[in-house]
């Protein structure tokens, strides 16, 4: 019955998604913010595979997630105008600075581990900030757009239709959502979780943990980067800020009001995040202070999640 | 060239001692409660717009005296009403609540003072340089490094010879044993949050006294002190103040060399910290 409950939940998730542009503008949305949310779902998600399954706090994912987003920026402006290419390199591009960041910082544990992401993360963000004759510095890296991807037969504008782009990040998400999830039903990812549920059993058993953590934190990279590439395209523009710590605060702020134990728990939680950002920062002028009050609140009334509420609910 | 060199270093000495004073703060709650205080540098700021706004009453020695401690009791308040509340969770919460709360203070200091940089005056006699030779020496920045080491020093007192101080270094090896004791730990962990809000007032009314007034001044403070810490090693105050002293001098001897990488080399440091002794320079071994 549980199972049947949880094949209807999927196909209910994938069947909204895949109508979103039908349906988003009838109730007040646009497609650009379902492109927004999926991606942001997407980095999201893609830090709860360490966050949520491995148990391990990183605080600077913008890193992975600026470094896709300029990677894929860069080689459309200065390598050459190709989509999937600069997808390609943005993703290699973060996921090889996560590979070699990796051995420095899986010796540690807990609040020290997140320290370490955070100030690692920062690193990038002065790289960008500084050297803006190849980055664009504080501005921005502008003058580039995103290209149509040609198939040979046929070409796609995701360049100036806004359904094809969302149709493309949706297909990227589902690769990457659905990759994580075999992943995390595989004898690999129960190890993640028993290192998850008793670091020190699973030492006991002869789990190489850190090489474990290591992996888990190169894959939660790599998603995330991804996730970064389709942003420098959905805006064709990327600045500093998308690797700053604030982005990565965000991202665990959308996991945790999703709900961080479950796999769907951030894509709830991004929705939520953005339409009340898209809402509050066209009425206030403040709404830093908002952003900052609802951290606060979610912290202390809500830390369970949407998912974490719902699952507790059906249980009692 | 000796005189760039010195320059440096006397600037780096500057910088370093802010970050040991910020990094001290962050570090005594650490140590203490196991939070992460990411709205350190939104103290700073509350620090230096507080004496901002006392000057005119009480002039600059009134405010230097005043604001930390007035920032220290906002502290304490926040520390009650919020923070108090996640001892014991997952530190995930704790850092999640102060990063929301270093939203708010930016944006609300922001929205009290103005988003534009103010003035900050210092007495004329201490602005002046000491010498002609020594241009760059002004009496301000002598009268800082004096002022942050007695600073640092009555804090290593009240840490090794009061009873306040023996119960923090108590309760940062073992809490649960000193509530056993009869130590009232929850007094304890919000006088020590106070005391490390404290130092972070002080360094923002000296901040602003070089720097000026801006909503975000703890911003470009707050990742170096999170690296003092590092490189110093988790769990040991010592170790801090060593980290913030170092990771500021050699910033400042980059800047005579290669001054795009004055930035970068802090992160370098940390980096080789990390691979040759994962602990920090005089962290205790299996502590994180």
């Amino acid at each position: 019955m549980y199972r049947l409950d949880k094949r209807a939940a999927d196909a209910m998730i994938w069947l909204l998604l895949l109508s979103a542009p039908f349906w988003l503008p009838l109730i007040g949305g646009y497609t650009e913010l379902g492109s927004r949310v999926l991606i942001y779902a997407l980095a999201a998600m893609a830090l709860n595979f360490l966050l949520g399954f491995t148990g391990v706090l990183s605080f600077g994912h913008a890193a992975y997630f600026g470094l896709g987003a300029y990677g894929a920026a860069m080689t459309i402006k200065y390598l050459a105008p190709s989509t999937p290419l600069a997808i390609l390199d943005g993703v290699v591009v973060g996921t090889v600075a996560a590979a070699l960041i990796g051995p420095m910082i899986v010796r540690l544990r807990g609040v020290y581990f997140a320290m370490c992401t955070i100030a690692f993360g920062q690193v990038f963000f002065f790289i960008a900030f500084q050297w803006s004759s190849v980055t664009g510095g504080d501005d921005g890296l502008t003058a580039w757009h995103r290209m149509p991807i040609d198939l040979g037969f046929t070409s796609i504008d995701i360049l100036n239709d806004n359904k094809s782009f969302y149709y493309l990040a949706l297909a990227m998400f589902a690769v990457a959502a659905g990759v994580m999830g075999w992943l995390l039903r595989s004898p690999f990812g129960r190890t993640l979780l028993a290192i998850r549920e008793n670091e020190r059993r699973a030492r006991f058993l002869g789990i190489p943990v850190d090489r474990h953590i290591w992996m888990s934190w190169v894959i939660s990279c790599c998603f995330a980067s991804l996730a970064g590439t389709l942003y420098a395209l959905l805006n064709d523009f990327v600045d500093p800020r998308a690797l700053r710590w604030d982005q990565s605060g965000t991202f665990v702020i959308m996991t945790v009001l999703g709900g961080m134990r479950s796999f769907w728990g951030p894509l709830i939680g991004a929705a939520i995040f953005l339409v009340l950002q898209d809402q509050l920062s066209s009425h206030t002028q403040n709404w830093e202070s908002f952003i900052g009050l609802f951290f606060v609140l979610v912290v202390l009334f809500f830390p369970r999640g949407v998912l974490g509420l719902i699952k507790r609910k059906t249980t009692q | 060239m000796t005189q760039l060199l010195i320059f440096n270093v006397v600037n780096g000495l500057i910088i370093g001692a802010f970050y040991a004073l910020m990094a001290l703060g962050l570090s005594l709650i650490l140590n203490l409660s196991g939070v992460i205080n990411f709205a350190h540098g939104g103290f700073l700021a509350i620090g230096g717009y507080i004496a901002y706004t006392l000057v005119p009453y009480f002039g600059f020695w009134g405010a230097l005296v005043l604001a930390p401690i007035l920032t220290a009791f906002i502290g304490i308040l926040i520390e009650r009403v919020l923070i108090r509340r996640l001892y014991g969770r997952d530190p995930l919460y704790s850092l999640l609540l102060t990063f929301g709360l270093a939203f708010m203070i930016e944006d609300g200091t922001r929205f009290i003072w103005g988003a534009q940089s103010l003035p900050f005056q210092i007495p004329e006699w201490l602005a002046a340089p000491l010498s002609n030779e020594l241009f760059f020496l002004t009496g301000y920045r002598v009268f800082m490094m004096v002022l942050v080491a007695a600073v640092v020093l009555a804090l290593f007192l009240i840490l090794s010879r009061s009873r306040l101080g023996l119960r923090i270094r108590a309760g940062t090896l073992d809490l649960e044993t000193v509530s056993v004791l009869g130590v009232n730990v929850r007094v304890l962990r919000n006088l020590n949050f106070g005391l490390g809000i404290y130092l972070a007032g002080l360094a923002g009314v000296l901040a602003v006294g070089m720097l000026g007034l801006q909503p975000n001044i703890g911003d470009s403070l707050i990742m170096p002190s999170f690296i003092a810490i590092i490189v110093g090693g988790l769990g040991s105050l010592p170790g801090t103040l060593l980290g913030g002293i170092l990771i500021g001098v050699a910033s400042g001897i980059t800047t005579v060399f290669f001054p795009s990488a004055s930035e970068a080399v802090i992160y370098v440091m940390m980096a080789a910290v990390l691979i040759v002794r994962p602990r920090g320079l005089l962290g205790e071994e299996g502590r994180f």
